[in-house]
């Protein structure tokens, strides 16, 4: 299968071009784990059940992403740094739409 | 002072397990945790979610598998200091080591297993400038005696079931309850939402959404907030205790301090043997390890605590051998007294 292309601002501001993986199940908060584009133990600490805002970032580019569940908004609506353009990393499936996405990651809370 | 064979430092599932194993070659545990309940994550954060990768249970709630621990080890009669983190550690001349809990309570143990999984679990604090210097001073992250606020002006900040579930109260109790949350929408249970809303319509409550404490006045204690609405607006309100209810995050905490080797937020282990840190008679077991190839798995949790046990037993009893034994063969007496056993197989001859 084929892998697309994210551009992954890190909390040091450093800019990497990853690839992802679309047949793997797995989310962009996985994906920055995966690259170790942030350290371990102060991104996905709840794993990924939108119950932290460990994984928020700032989405840069116009890609239409899935509408926010419940779970994200009432997390998103609680955590520290939040812009228009947040989401929770873990709630973002990587999909092939998704090729060319642009995300900052939100400071460490 | 609790004395005990092997001080467990955190009561989540990995830790819980390990009084099980423990159990089985006779030696005492007692749990040390910051949360008021046993279960750790399981408990605090997703109890009626669902796991699927615990071996010979096709589906289970996080919640059902704490109790279902809970009962396992219940022969073995841990013991339990529940709300309380573990601070300090001293290491005694006889080997032993000393740990105090928040309260100063001390607790002397052979071994300390830390299983202590993301960390202690703390208040995750709003990022007001100087929020810090109003903590015990009118700033509270914990409500534990609601009496403290008895003809008081409270405002609660927070969108979930505790600033819900709180307000309702405190409404019965302070002078003023005011809830402020970022958004019109509440997460709370229905039922939380609707008394709140009955609360707001009697008086009893008032809320001010979607806004923002954005700043804190005062002297010596809080006198005021200063709340921004959602035009940028502010607005400053007299109160005399500000609630800030956010949830929890996990904190390594004063762990990190004992000396132990971190890596990663995690600590450091032997996994070629026993998962000892570099402290001998320290051991780390669960999501708070580290070693190469590591997964935080509840089910690596307990294959860790169970060879931990091995080692803290031939640390207690250096002379004394032992083999392992199946709980099938050797049942498991417990130290209440009780007693499980396979059942005997009959033998019969027929005639």
């Amino acid at each position: 299968m084929s892998d697309i292309t994210i551009s992954i601002t890190d909390r040091d501001g450093a800019i990497h071009e990853v690839q992802a993986p679309t047949d793997m199940n797995m989310n962009l908060m996985e994906i920055v784990r995966s690259y170790e584009l942030a350290a371990e133990g102060t991104i996905g600490i709840c794993g990924g059940m939108a119950m932290c805002a460990s994984c928020q970032c700032y989405v840069e580019s116009n890609h239409e992403l899935p509408e926010k569940g419940d779970e994200e908004e009432a997390m998103l609506s609680e955590a520290f740094f939040v812009k228009d353009n947040s989401r929770l990393g873990c709630q973002i499936h990587i999909t092939p739409e998704l090729d060319g996405l642009k995300v900052t990651l939100a400071p460490e809370e | 002072m609790i004395k005990t064979d092997i001080l467990i430092i955190g009561a989540g599932p990995t830790g819980l397990f390990a009084v099980f194993e423990a159990g089985l070659l006779k030696l005492k545990c007692h749990l040390i945790d910051a949360l008021p309940q046993p279960g750790g994550q399981l408990a605090e954060l997703y109890p009626k979610k669902p796991i699927y990768d615990i071996p010979g249970f096709p589906e289970v709630l996080a919640g059902e598998l704490v109790d279902n621990l809970m009962k396992q080890i219940e022969p073995f009669q841990p013991g339990f200091t529940l709300g309380e983190r573990a601070e300090t550690i001293e290491k005694q001349e006889d080997g032993s080591f000393i740990v105090t809990s928040t309260s100063g309570l001390k607790h002397q143990a052979s071994v300390v297993a830390i299983a202590g999984g993301l960390g202690s679990f703390e208040p995750r604090k709003p990022l007001i400038p100087n929020i810090q210097q109003f903590e015990e001073k009118g700033v509270a992250y914990f409500i534990r005696n609601p009496e403290v606020f008895r003809n008081k002006k409270v405002i609660i900040a927070g969108g979930g079931d505790s600033a819900l579930d709180w307000s309702i109260f405190l409404s019965e109790v302070a002078s003023e309850v005011t809830l402020v949350h970022r958004r019109n929408e509440f997460r709370g249970a229905l039922d939380s939402v609707e008394k709140v809303q009955e609360l707001k319509k009697l008086g009893k409550i008032t809320l001010i959404t979607p806004a923002e404490v954005v700043g804190l006045r005062g002297n010596e204690h809080l006198d005021a907030v200063v709340i921004q609405k959602a035009d940028k607006s502010e607005e400053t309100l007299e109160t005399d205790y500000f609630i800030p209810l956010f949830g929890l995050s996990p904190k390594l905490g004063p762990i990190a301090d004992w000396g132990l080797e971190i890596e990663k937020n995690a600590i450091k282990v032997n996994n070629s043997l026993d998962y000892q840190t570099n402290i001998p008679g320290i051991y780390a077991i669960g999501d708070v390890n580290t070693y190469p190839g590591k997964l935080k798995l509840i089910l690596c949790g307990f294959h860790e605590a169970t060879l931990m046990c091995q080692s803290a037993y031939q640390r207690i009893f250096p002379d004394k051998r032992y083999v392992m034994k199946y709980t099938t063969v050797g049942g498991v007496h417990g130290f209440d007294g009780s007693k499980k056993e396979a059942p005997k197989a009959v033998v019969k001859s027929i005639d």
